[in-house]
């Protein structure tokens, strides 16, 4: 834009593209291919990596006092009279001189925006929480002018719905704030630049022009127009930072850039649960590597374009609410980016890149952001395995999910959104729906619908058990009955919140960044599944008595007798829990979902099995009331006591395919242990992973990390500003969980003796 | 040593409340007495393992870090079937990180019949079968059980016959009568030592095991096994006399010292 001399844009792309191998992606929008005909494997080892530059060093020391800050005070900052968009705040920099690469959410760092068209409710309440005042424009605006999202989902909510959400049998719907768990394709303005993308835009709303006016034409129409809108302002963005956006990027550094202030755009626009960058780290490995192979880059230049990223999404927030810490404590944005993974050729996706990636855990120390997501293929190189296992055991900052399983699913050239949900980049989003209370659900099939603690009729009446002693297959009856009801009610909230979000709050620029017809997929949740399963299990192998209060309600169990439980390897207990996600995910099917999205389901609860614990009675498995659930598909804590492999082969055994927004398990395993071996450990812990995932498993959160540190932790926080732990899906700064959080974890099984 | 019947009766089959065991030595019984099973060891045999505790045992080591697992009747009875299939559970796995089947107690040797038929199906299932055993009782593991080992874990608790009665209660020499015959069948085996400060750490003690073992070639591995206190809270919860709450555990030295014995004799030892 500064450019007086700006080249024809023909002339510029080919400059811009200069010695890539040709293919498909030069006449159509196909990063994907792109990415197959240029990227460079790389076989060898860490040993080129190197540590940060100075320019790195001095960004990162200026953004230490803000972390400090933050750890104590809590939310810094917020413009409160500025709803966010691409083009609400001016430019800001964190240190000018230094900055390799440039952008930040408002005008300073760690200074948050309110996104009120999600609602204006949770802006107020974040604000209040964190001892701002509300701006009065802005209630104004959105109370007299504007409607929310929150509002228009409530408009349609029935009594039912709210009577679910209240009792938390359905807990964590995005009805209030953005949906998230939308990834654009940012890569895209790097290869093309904007004006390519705009030409593209401009023909697929041509199309639709042609077409008889049915509401979704008049919607793709509306929503295309807005994605072309959203690309003008997006340039406009770019200027701010002299970066030309239109046109493709040159170098690495631009490649970089672009694709960041991309990623900037969309989480300026958006404030959404989760909001992924994707799979970048290969894609840009080509740029760099023809800037390495030109002689205008070096290695220390290389890693430092990469640090330089993974600083400006270390400092992402958004302002939230305590009720929503409560369920994802740390300020967790899943800023979420896949390394490795294999073609559809059988090459590995693994570049030098996607080494510096991880060697940023290294270079800026552990952090729970990026959310970096190891794709896991039996077939990639050693090296690379044995690097992300290195990393693991120091920084206890990776996930893994089995590309292997995922591939034949999504191709090559999928990311995750938030944590374990697969999607081809730019060729599908998904509705994501948060999760239901499974174990409650047995509790009402038990009691004929009412709650088990507050003795309120949620579900429709129905005749409660009366036995004294639970029988299995009255109860399974009954529960089957219940999950009916249950996904129905479920489906029917889900359309109700996604409707209204595309409505009052479109995500413009991510969806700029798709092409126009995409894969839908409504992505389920369900929470309580080992508890579910074990209550099952002893009501069938042990004998459950009933103990009722003086309503008849029954509130507590009395267990005689053993029962196998989940996470042992033991097909009799471990065929329930897969039949339940099954039978769950084929009652969800049979409700036709908004814009005929392919329905999905998760197992997974990141943090929230805290706050599904605490609203769920005691359960026939002797869980007591108020006690934490496992998170996302874990056995329950202790009851797993046969080893992790055995633990490992019951997650495992979840069928994949009734839950392809993903499965989620957490192995903790005590750093001494881990190290003992050194190297014999390493490819120990290989093969492992190899077993695990040659096995079915799907998702893997690796913690290397004793108990005692924990407990000191939590007594010393200071003393561990950078500890990282994983937890359901994503990876936490420890310290900034709540109590009740750091307890569960803690609490959670620990194998020694791997 | 306390009467018949006690938790001190060195036979394991001898308490007025012991299952019947009549047919345990021969090859028909189908149950078995088992006290645990763990999964995804590294350090008992090659690879990644699935490590099934007996019950019952002859000896009765003044270390032992598993008193629970002495009698019998303080194990879990199972059908040999069913321990077959839940080993196939785990038997993909285990065959794809070159791992297998260790069983070990107790003592697997006192309940031959259930713990051949075991390894007999584990051979069948493709997986390394490991023996863990103190040799006392290698009579009755036949050849013909041998042949479905492929490595024995044989824990020589000491080379000098005085300081073996003092440690275990019994006898050194069916022991080295069974590390002979392994060593002419040629059946590779790892030699265990526990390292005991004050019991079996005598310099001479150290050098008879390793004089002993060093000419075997079936030997592969001499592993020293520093003594530890994990074992002590379940003599306390079995009301049990534990005479060793103050040794302490082997220096890095200690250790290193006893190695070095070990690879003098031309052992490999770790």
């Amino acid at each position: 834009m500064q450019d007086s001399t700006k080249a024809p844009i023909g002339n510029r792309q080919a400059h811009a593209w200069r010695t890539f191998n040709a293919g498909r992606w030069e006449t159509a929008i196909d990063v994907r291919d792109f990415i197959v005909r240029n990227a460079t494997s790389y076989e060898g080892d860490e040993s080129f990596l190197v540590g940060p530059s100075v320019r790195t060093r001095a960004v990162w020391d200026k953004l230490q006092p803000y972390f400090q800050q933050e750890r104590k005070k809590g939310v810094l900052d917020v413009d409160a009279a500025t709803p966010s968009t691409m083009l609400a705040h001016a430019a800001g920099w964190i240190d000018r001189d230094n900055e390799v690469i440039v952008g930040l959410q408002t005008d300073k760092p760690f200074r948050r925006a309110i996104f009120p068209n999600g609602g204006l409710r949770m802006v107020e309440s974040g604000l209040k929480a964190a001892g701002f005042a509300a701006d009065p424009a802005v209630h104004q605006a959105f109370t007299h002018y504007r409607k929310t999202h929150n509002d228009g989902v409530f408009d349609a909510y029935t009594p039912e719905i709210m009577k679910c959400r209240r009792s938390g049998i359905i807990t964590g719907l995005p009805d209030a704030y953005g949906r998230g768990r939308i990834i654009g394709d940012y890569r895209r303005v790097a290869l093309y630049g904007v004006d390519k993308l705009l030409s593209a835009k401009r023909e697929e709303r041509a199309q639709v022009d042609g077409m008889w006016p049915t509401d979704e034409v008049i919607r793709v129409r509306e929503e295309l127009a807005e994605q072309i809108r959203a690309l003008g302002d997006f340039v406009k963005m770019g200027e701010r930072y002299s970066c030309d956006l239109a046109r493709p990027a040159e170098s690495a550094r631009e490649a970089v850039q672009w694709t960041y202030l991309a990623y900037l755009g969309a989480i300026k626009e958006a404030n959404g649960a989760a909001m992924s960058i994707g799979r970048i780290s290969t894609f840009l490995d080509i740029f760099i590597e023809r800037d390495l192979r030109e002689g205008a880059l070096q290695e220390e230049g290389a890693q430092e374009l990469i640090d330089q990223l993974v600083q400006k999404l270390r400092i992402v927030r958004f302002l939230r609410t305590p009720e929503y810490d409560a369920l994802f404590s740390g300020d967790p944005y899943w800023a979420t980016e896949c390394i490795g993974g294999m073609d559809l050729d059988g090459r590995p996706l693994v570049t030098r890149t996607s080494y510096r990636m991880l060697h940023t855990l290294t270079n800026l120390g552990p952090a729970p952001e990026p959310n970096i997501t190891v794709l896991w293929s039996r077939h990639l190189p050693e090296p690379f395995k044995r690097y992300c296992i290195k990393t693991s055991r120091e920084t206890s900052s990776l996930q893994y999910e089995n590309d292997d399983l995922m591939r034949p699913h999504w191709g090559d050239d999928y990311g995750i959104a938030c944590c374990v949900s697969a999607m081809r980049l730019g060729k599908q989003m998904q509705f994501f729906g948060a999760r239901v209370n499974l174990a409650k659900a047995l509790l009402y099939a038990i009691n004929g619908g009412r709650d088990e603690m507050s003795g309120d009729q949620i579900a429709p009446p129905t005749a409660p058990v009366t036995a004294d002693v639970l029988d299995y297959d009255e109860v399974f009856a009954k529960f089957d009955a219940t999950m009916e009801w249950l996904a129905r009610t479920y489906v029917h909230a889900m359309n109700c919140i996604h409707y209204m979000h595309d409505k009052y709050f479109y995500e413009r620029l991510e969806m700029a960044l798709h092409d126009r017809d995409i894969l839908r997929t409504m992505a389920f949740g369900i929470a309580g599944l080992s508890v579910a399963t074990d209550s099952l299990s002893a009501i069938r192998h042990a004998k459950v008595h009933v103990i009722r209060d003086d309503t008849g309600l029954a509130v507590d169990y009395r267990i005689e007798g053993t029962f196998p439980t989940y996470g042992n390897a033991d097909p009799d207990v471990d065929d329930i829990a897969a039949d339940l996600v099954s039978r769950f995910m084929a009652k969800l099917r049979k409700h036709q979902t908004y814009r005929n999205a392919t329905h999905t389901q998760s197992v997974l609860t990141i943090t929230s099995n805290v706050v599904y614990g605490a609203h769920t009675g005691n359960t026939p498995d002797g869980r007591r009331k108020g006690e934490p659930f496992a998170p996302g598909a874990n056995p329950m804590h202790g009851r797993d006591n046969h080893g992790w492999l055995a633990s490992c082969l019951s997650v495992a055994r979840l069928p994949y395919a009734d839950a392809q927004d993903g499965i989620s398990y957490t192995v903790t395993i005590s750093p001494n242990l881990a190290q003992r071996d050194g190297e014999g450990g390493i490819g120990n812990a290989v093969k492992a992973f190899d077993t695990y995932f040659g096995q079915g498993g799907f998702h893997m959160n690796l913690n290397v990390l004793s108990p005692e540190t924990l407990k000191d932790a939590m007594e010393h926080p200071e003393k561990y500003p950078q500890l990282t732990i994983r937890v359901s899906g994503y990876a936490v700064n420890f310290v900034r969980l709540t109590r009740e959080q750091q307890l569960d974890v803690i609490r959670r099984t620990f194998h020694r003796n791997y | 040593m306390g009467e018949v019947g006690s938790r001190y009766d060195l036979r394991g089959d001898r308490s007025p409340d012991a299952p019947d065991t009549g047919s345990f030595a021969g090859t028909e019984s189908q149950v078995g007495w088992i006290h645990s099973y763990e999964t995804g060891s590294t350090v008992d045999g090659p690879g990644v393992r699935v490590v099934l505790f007996m019950a019952g045992c002859l000896l009765r080591c003044l270390y032992c870090h598993n008193p629970d697992t002495w009698h019998l009747k303080d194990g879990t009875r199972i059908e040999l079937g069913r321990a077959v299939r839940r080993l196939a559970n785990f038997a993909p796995a285990l065959r794809s990180m070159g791992g297998g089947l260790t069983i070990s107690g107790g003592e697997p040797l006192v309940q031959t019949a259930f713990t051949h038929g075991l390894f007999a199906a584990a051979k069948r299932m493709g997986l390394h079968t490991a023996l863990d055993t103190s040799g006392f009782l290698g009579a009755r593991a036949s050849d013909d059980y041998l042949t479905n080992v492929d490595l024995v874990l044989l824990d020589i608790k000491s080379g000098d016959p005085e300081t073996y009665r003092r440690a275990t209660g019994a006898e050194l020499e069916p022991t080295l009568h069974f590390a002979r015959r392994l060593a002419a069948l040629g059946k590779p085996v790892w030699v265990r030592f526990v390292l005991v400060p004050g019991l079996t750490d005598d310099p001479a003690n150290i050098e008879a095991v390793a004089k002993f073992v060093g000419p075997m070639p079936n030997v592969e591995w001499v592993e020293v096994l520093p003594f530890h206190q994990m074992g002590e809270f379940k003599w306390k919860a079995l009301g049990l006399d534990y005479r060793l709450a103050t040794t302490p555990t082997p220096t890095d030295a200690q250790v290193e010292s006893a190695l070095a014995i070990f690879r003098r004799a031309g052992c490999r030892a770790r």
